[in-house]
Order: structure tokens, then sequence, then C-alpha cells
């Protein structure tokens, strides 16, 4: 196998070949995609699944909410870190992927988890390609604009359609938890959230593989420049399609974790707030690289979390306390990008430069 | 026309472009020919970029056509260029700057890689062969031009001489039959353009060349064909010794230095 050091030597040229041996990091990132992202994806898997031995039912539910919003902020990396295209509206899909859940579970009890999330996947792909394709000509913040739009829209249809989509109280379900085989082995919610993430992982080795191939070469290479990128190849209009497709599929997919953890869809959940904050844990997480979402999912469920745990020991009054996270987490966007513009991402690595120039 | 007798690879008969009331192009032609370097020179505003741009699909003539090896090309979009084996350098540097430098020239790559969509989108198949073909193939281009130690760079910490070696890395990188260059000695210090005309000449072996550049030096050494426009009509055409002792030629550029002279 070629790694990128064989490369470099080569490219030194007559100089001799004093550089050591090829370390650990550069050996892992030589690996297939297809090797490296699912070892990784699996190792995670383990530790999160060892975590869920140490918590409660809250904890679990926690961790499962920071890997659904981790799915949806990373299909949204994808697009804005990516391909710089805006989307504001990406709750939008989440709301579609969480219906779509709720609706299969309650009208078609049979089918399987795995099946469920796979025809939400398909069918945000759908509502992708035709949002992404009648958005394909709009720029910045038309863009932004249009999904925001639909973002507004959307959930609104669960009051046109009240027999149906259960009006604004949303639908209520109840989903299999744990096998029986395993009942004593691990909760039902262990099992909740261990599907969340496994779904989760999944989705991020296949965002992952993208964004280190040629798929994720061209987006990037659009995103800085889309008449280079065209002359040099680039089928811009497409590529900026399918990079909306894909981050919608991503969305849904979330959307449709998120129903199954909680048990329920309501529109409220779905309101441009939270659009507007998977946006900010995106750019909180830090925008170009796929760890950005998981600080920023992180973020996005903790400081709602130590909000809420503040407001309730300063015993504030509930409106004060309903925006308490939303406060919080402005305040740490702030701080952050200010001294960090790639965001926490940045954050560590520029710690991480520090501390290894320090040794 | 010169020394070749092969069929062009590129024609462009007839080409007129009006912006508004402005006529960028009138009645413009050109052909380039396998295996040589034909220059595209005239004041600034004469409408040489226009002509790339015609040639790339970017503006559509109002009349005229443009053929690649003997075929019309009609609806033809910059991202075909690739495909058809034409590559071109923006009048700019036009790197990508959030990409290293080894990245920029793998986006040039792209079309030699063998995998499919299928490949791009889950990691099976040919993907990790086509990135390894194309990081290779990018590497060697690299190195043609002297620039491998830049391969991890981004652009923007590279010298600006540098920056424009990347930029020829990346648009010959896959092998085009035409090269067109867009002033590639803009900016580059006498070494540097020394090192472009030779760049320039083992081109002209492999591929034709459109070139358009202002500088003189460098367009008389390298070309084999020169054509001159002037307010968007050809005024001269030629070896680079018919055009040097061409009155008209000498004439439009005083008449621009003059013009020049009197705003400035
Ligand atoms: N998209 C456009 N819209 C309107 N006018 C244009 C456009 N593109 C070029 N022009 C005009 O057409 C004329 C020719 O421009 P062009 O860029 O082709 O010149 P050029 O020969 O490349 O000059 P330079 O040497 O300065 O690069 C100029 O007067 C220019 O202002
Ligand atoms: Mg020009």
């Amino acid at each position: 196998m070629v790694s990128l050091r064989n490369h470099e030597s080569t490219g030194q040229g007559e100089q001799p070949r004093r550089a050591s041996a090829p370390s650990a990091a550069d050996r892992w990132r030589a690996l297939p995609a297809l090797v490296r992202f699912p070892l990784a994806a699996a190792a995670a898997f383990a530790a999160v699944l060892a975590l869920t031995f140490v918590t409660g039912p809250t904890g679990d539910l926690r961790i499962g909410s920071v890997g659904y919003y981790m799915l949806a902020i990373a299909g949204l990396q994808l697009l804005i870190g990516y391909s710089g295209q805006i989307s504001l509206g990406h709750g939008a899909f989440m709301f579609l992927g969480a219906y779509t859940m709720a609706l299969l579970v309650l009208h078609q009890p049979a089918l399987p988890l795995w099946l469920n999330m796979l025809i939400t996947v398909v069918l945000s792909c759908a509502a992708g390609v035709l949002v992404g394709a009648a958005t394909a000509r709009l720029h910045g913040p038309y863009l932004a604009g249009a999904t925001l739009a639909l973002a507004v829209g959307l959930p609104s249809v669960t009051v046109r359609f009240p027999e149906l989509l259960g009006g604004s109280n949303g639908l209520a379900f109840s989903t299999r938890g744990a096998p029986p085989a395993l009942a004593g082995v691990i909760t039902n919610t262990q099992w909740q959230a261990a599907a969340v993430w496994l779904t989760t992982l999944i989705g991020l080795v296949v965002l992952a593989t993208i964004s280190a191939g040629r798929l994720g070469r061209r987006m990037r290479a659009l995103r800085d420049d889309e008449s280079a990128a065209g002359l040099a190849g680039v089928p811009v209009g497409r590529t900026k399609v399918i990079a909306f497709v894909i981050s919608a599929g991503a969305g849904g997919l979330a959307g449709a974790c998120q129903a199954y953890l909680l048990g329920t869809a309501t529109p409220s959940s779905f309101t441009v707030t939270l659009s507007l904050s998977l946006l900010a844990a995106l750019v909180l997480g830090g925008l170009g690289s796929m760890w950005g979402a998981f600080f920023g999912a992180v973020a996005l469920v903790y400081v709602e979390v130590w909000g809420e745990d503040l407001a309730h020991a300063l015993s504030l009054d509930s409106n004060v306390a309903n925006n308490l996270p939303i406060v919080f987490f402005g305040v740490l966007l702030i701080l952050v990008i200010l001294v960090w513009p790639q965001g926490l991402h940045g954050m560590l690595r520029s710690l991480a430069g520090l501390v290894r120039r320090g040794r | 026309m010169t020394t070749t007798t092969s069929a062009p690879l590129l024609a462009a008969e007839g080409i007129t472009v009006r912006f508004g009331g402005l006529t960028a192009l009138d009645d413009v032609g050109l052909a380039v020919a396998p295996g040589t370097v034909v220059g595209l020179i005239g004041p600034n505003g004469a409408g040489k970029t226009t002509l790339f741009n015609v040639v790339s699909g970017i503006v559509r003539p109002q009349r005229g056509a443009v053929s690649w090896k003997g075929r019309r090309l009609q609806r033809h979009r910059p991202h075909h260029l690739a495909d058809l084996g034409i590559a071109r350098t923006l009048q700019g540097l036009n790197l990508f700057p959030g990409l290293s430098a080894l990245d920029n020239v793998m986006v040039g790559a792209d079309r030699l890689a063998r995998g499919g969509a299928l490949a791009m989108l889950t990691g099976l198949g040919r993907y990790h062969s086509d990135e390894r073909r194309l990081r290779e193939r990018a590497m060697a281009a690299l190195e043609e031009f002297g620039a491998a130690d830049a391969a991890r760079a981004m652009p923007g910490t590279l010298p600006f001489g540098v920056q424009k070696r990347v930029a020829l890395a990346r648009a010959v990188v896959a092998e085009p039959e035409l090269l067109l260059l867009d002033e590639p000695a803009s900016g580059l210090s006498g070494e540097d353009i020394a090192a472009l005309g030779e760049a320039i000449r083992s081109f002209g072996a492999r591929m034709g060349v459109l070139l358009v550049e202002h500088h003189m030096d460098l367009v008389m050494d390298v070309c084999d064909h020169i054509v001159v426009l002037n307010f968007g009509e050809v005024i001269a055409t030629g070896t680079p010794a018919e055009i040097q002792a061409d009155p008209v030629v000498a004439q439009a550029y005083l008449g621009a230095a003059e013009e020049e002279g009197e705003h400035g």
C-alpha cells in the first residue's frame, strides 16, 4: 500500500530518507475508508454502550439525543462546511423523518426498526431531491431564505391533517424495547440509546466516506471557487444537489431516531428554533470537519441540561428558566468563536498543538 | 497556417459577441492544431478572455461556431471541458484556498478516476484505488513543476510563484489535449517566466496550447503561430517574426499605450 508519507519521500527526490518510518497516525490515514471509518465507528459504539452501563435512564436518553443531533449536524456539515450552501431549514427534514417513523410504527407495527429507518432515509432523500432541485439556482442568502420558509411552514401541515398527524399534540406511540433474550442484561433505555447510536454511526460512516473521497473534494472545490471547479470538471449544479440530498437524508434519519427515542413526534419539537440550533451547534463545533458535529451535538444537549439544572437550583421563574439554555448557548457560541473561529474542534486542535510543542 | 498539416483540434469561426452595445468580438476565427502553441495577444480589453469564455461555454456567441476535433460544440458547459480533453487556467490564480496544494491538483485529476457514483457514495469498489491513483498522479504533476514540497501546504501559505505552478499542475494533471492559458506569466519574476516558457514548450509537444499573454518576450519565444486581436477584431496573424515586423500590430499597441498615457 502506498501511503502519503511514501509520496512525500519520493517528492523529496535526491534527499536521503531521513524521515522516520510512517507514524501510527499516517498508517491509520492510509487505510482504505472502507476499513478505517467502520473500525472507528465500532470503537465509538463500544464506548457508548459501555457508558450506558454507568448512566441511568435519563443519562441514556441524553446520550441518545447526542447521537441523533450529531447525525443531523453531520449532514448539515456536509452541506454547509463542505459544499458551502447554507440551509436554515434542516429541522424540516428532521420533522419529516420523525413523522415518517411515528406513522410507520402506528400503522405498520410489524415492520422492523431497521426497515423503518431505511424507509425514512429514502423518503427524506426524495424530499431532498425535490427541495434541492427547486433551490439549485439559489445562492447564499436566497437559499437560506427558501429553506427557512420550509422550516417555518412544514410543521403546520400537522394542523391541516389532524386525523392523520395528530394536530398540535402530535403523535405518541410506544416502541419495542430490548428483546426478551437480553432482559436483565441491558435496560430498555440502554437498548434505545444503542439503537440510535448504531444508526447514527452507520450514517456517520457514510458521511465520512463521502467527505473524504472524490465527492467531498468536489464539494470543497466548488465551495471555494465555483468557476474554477467547473473548469476542472466538477459538475457544479449536480454536486450541489447531491450534497443537499445527502444532508436531507441525514436530517430525516436523525428525526426518525429522535421519534424512536422519545416515542413522540410533535410539531413543537420542530420549530425554526431547532433549525437555527443545529446551525449554531455546527458553527460552535467547527465548520469543515466531521468532528465538529460531535462537539456541536454534545454542546447542544448538555448546555441545555446544565441551563435547566442551574435554573432549577436558582429556582428561577419558568419564563427565565425556559430561555436560560438558549442564552447559555449563545454566550458560549460567541466566546468560542471570538477566540477560535474554527469552533470547539479548532480549539482542541490548537490546544493539542500547544501540548505537543510544550513537550 | 504554420508547419503542421494535421486537422485542427480546436477551431473557432466567425465568433461575434456583443455585451449590450459593446462588441467584444467581431467575426473572430482561429485554429489550434495538435502539438502547436498558438498565441492570442492584443491590448487590454481586446476580447481575449471573452474568446476563452466562448470556447469554455461560459459565454454564448451571437454568431459563429466553435468546433472540437471537427465536431461542433453547441450547448457545452464549462464542466464538460475536462471530459472533452480541454483544460483552462483562469486569468487570476483561482486555486481552492481551503484545499491543500495536493488536493487542488487532485480535483484537476478527477476525470482519471475509474469508479462510478456508487463507489464515491459508499467507499466500495474503486473508491480506494481511485484515491490512490489520483494522489499519485497529482503528486507526479506537482513534482513535474517542482512544487512537490508544497503538497501538504494550503495555497495561501505558498509564495505566488509556487501557487502559479500548482495551478498549472492542476490544469495539466489530467493530460488534456488542449490547454488554454490566460496570462500565466502575470505577476511572475524573470526566473519563473523562463521556467514557465520551458514548461509551455514541453506542453506543446504533448498537447495543443492556446496562450493569452501580455509578456511579449515569452509569447515570441514559445509560440508557433500568433493571432492579434484589437477591439474584438483580428488585425494580424502569422509567425512570431511576421507579427514582430507587422506595423499594424505595433500601431495597435502604440495606440493603446498612448490612450493609457492620456488617461493615466
Ligand atoms: N460579462 C461581460 N459583460 C459585459 N462586458 C464584458 C463582459 N466580459 C467582458 N466584457 C467587455 O468586453 C471587452 C473585452 O474583454 P476581455 O476580458 O475579453 O478583454 P481581454 O482581452 O481579456 O483584456 P485583458 O488583457 O485586460 O484581460 C472589455 O471591454 C470588457 O469590458
Ligand atoms: Mg483577459
